[in-house]
């Protein structure tokens, strides 16, 4: 205890001699108490416990000759496009323009029935394993979020085979007209 | 009826063990505790399932901000210094090779490289800077150069962490533009750093996760 022994000394006085009032030395902690558990909260609240984590990308090698580049199954291949606003749009197989209005169709990050998670998860029991590839395709629009978010998607959904794939005219015109036109999926 | 007195007891609580716990407690938080470096570059990085911690050596960072202006950092010094002679030989840029050295990030391009090391520490602001300029549509993506200039000074050494750290608000662009610089480079393999964040409930990650957690157990 916060005391401390304060008859030593020794030597006696002697007979007449008067004895000074002993003074106790008990402190009253409870200040320092507070104190204590202030500076506590203070520094449990300036900690930062998550540490930021890192997640792999590997990049593809370019390929210099169009014949070089790997070719994905038609049946097996979906292929997503990130819009302005957090839109995702999506089709699957090759889009052509006979079937782009029937094919294109527009999805979210949400986790509804229509969000792209789902949407994902659809095709990948559709379809063969080693047929499935996800065609990842960016617009200028979007933001880096959204691009980390949908290669978060590949992970949360275990897709093995994914593509970066810069987007084309015809698809960035597709995805330009149809969020004019309100079409997100929102 | 007369009730028995009850002797009054005293209310002071002996305060000293507990005094012990707080400062002992106090003293673990101090230790533990690491600031965050006040960063010149302010971002807000996106969250993913990783669960890989980000490493803190060996690595040459790309950061975004939300301007989509991107900037270069690394820690190896002896890469640094080589660099800074790279660069002085070729382009006669003039460079304080110990303030390049010194430097924790570029943020520029080449020609104002020299200026932009005798600013001072304090009035380097993401927001001030120009940001290596990577937009191949206004001038030459300068990324390239320096993913070059990295590549060669980790020639033969061992390769460091590639990060990006991007804003949430960075527009893709500017990712691409990164990306082509390391690919023209062949840095292939790099990291993005992340906050962390649970698998979703349900999802085939969080089945797989459940499985090897299961498989783990058993063992």
């Amino acid at each position: 205890m916060a005391e401390m022994d304060t008859s030593g000394g020794g030597h006696k006085k002697g007979p007449g001699v008067k004895k000074g009032k002993k003074l106790s030395t008990r402190v009253d902690l409870t200040p320092m108490v507070d104190l204590g558990f202030l500076l506590i909260t203070f520094f449990i609240f300036t900690t930062t416990m998550s540490q930021a984590t890192a997640f792999k990308l590997f990049l593809p090698k370019d390929a210099d000759k169009p014949e070089d580049q790997n070719k994905a199954k038609e049946s097996g291949a979906l292929t997503i496009m990130l819009g302005k606003d957090n839109n995702v749009f999506y089709y699957e197989g090759i889009l052509d323009n006979s079937n782009a209005s029937s094919k294109f169709k527009s999805s979210n990050f949400g986790n509804g029935e229509s969000g792209i998670r789902n949407i994902i998860l659809q095709k990948k029991l559709r379809t063969p394993d080693n047929d499935f590839v996800v065609v990842i395709k960016p617009t200028s629009e979007c933001n880096y979020k959204n691009v980390v978010d949908i290669l978060d998607e590949m992970a949360i959904n275990v897709v093995k085979k994914y593509a970066l794939v810069d987007i084309s005219d015809v698809e960035d015109q597709l995805v330009k007209i149809t969020e004019a036109a309100g079409g997100s999926g929102k | 009826m007369a009730r028995p007195k009850i002797p009054r007891k005293s209310t002071s609580i002996d305060m000293t063990a507990m005094c012990d716990v707080a400062f002992l407690l106090l003293s673990f938080f101090i230790l533990t505790t690491k600031f965050k470096p006040s960063e010149a570059i302010t971002v807000t990085t996106p969250s993913s399932v990783a669960s890989k911690v980000a490493p803190e050596k060996d690595i040459v960072m790309v950061t975004m901000d939300k301007d989509g202006k991107v900037f270069l950092s690394m820690d190896d010094e002896s890469a640094k210094e080589q660099i800074a002679n790279i660069l002085n030989q070729t382009k006669n840029l003039n460079l304080n090779i110990a303030a390049f050295k010194k430097a924790e990030f570029f943020g520029t391009s080449f020609s104002q490289l020299s200026s932009f090391l005798s600013i001072p520490k304090e009035d380097l602001k993401g927001d001030k800077l120009p940001g290596i300029p990577v937009d191949s549509t206004k001038g030459p993506n300068e990324l390239i150069e320096w993913m070059q200039l990295v590549h060669t000074a980790f020639e033969g050494k061992k390769q460091p962490n590639l990060l990006l750290k991007g804003d949430n608000l960075a527009k893709y662009p500017s990712f691409h533009a990164v990306i082509t610089a390391f690919k023209k480079n062949e840095f292939l393999k790099f990291q993005m750093v992340t906050n962390p964040e649970a698998a979703p409930i349900g999802s085939e990650l969080w089945k797989d996760n459940q499985k090897h957690g299961a498989d783990e157990e058993k063992k």
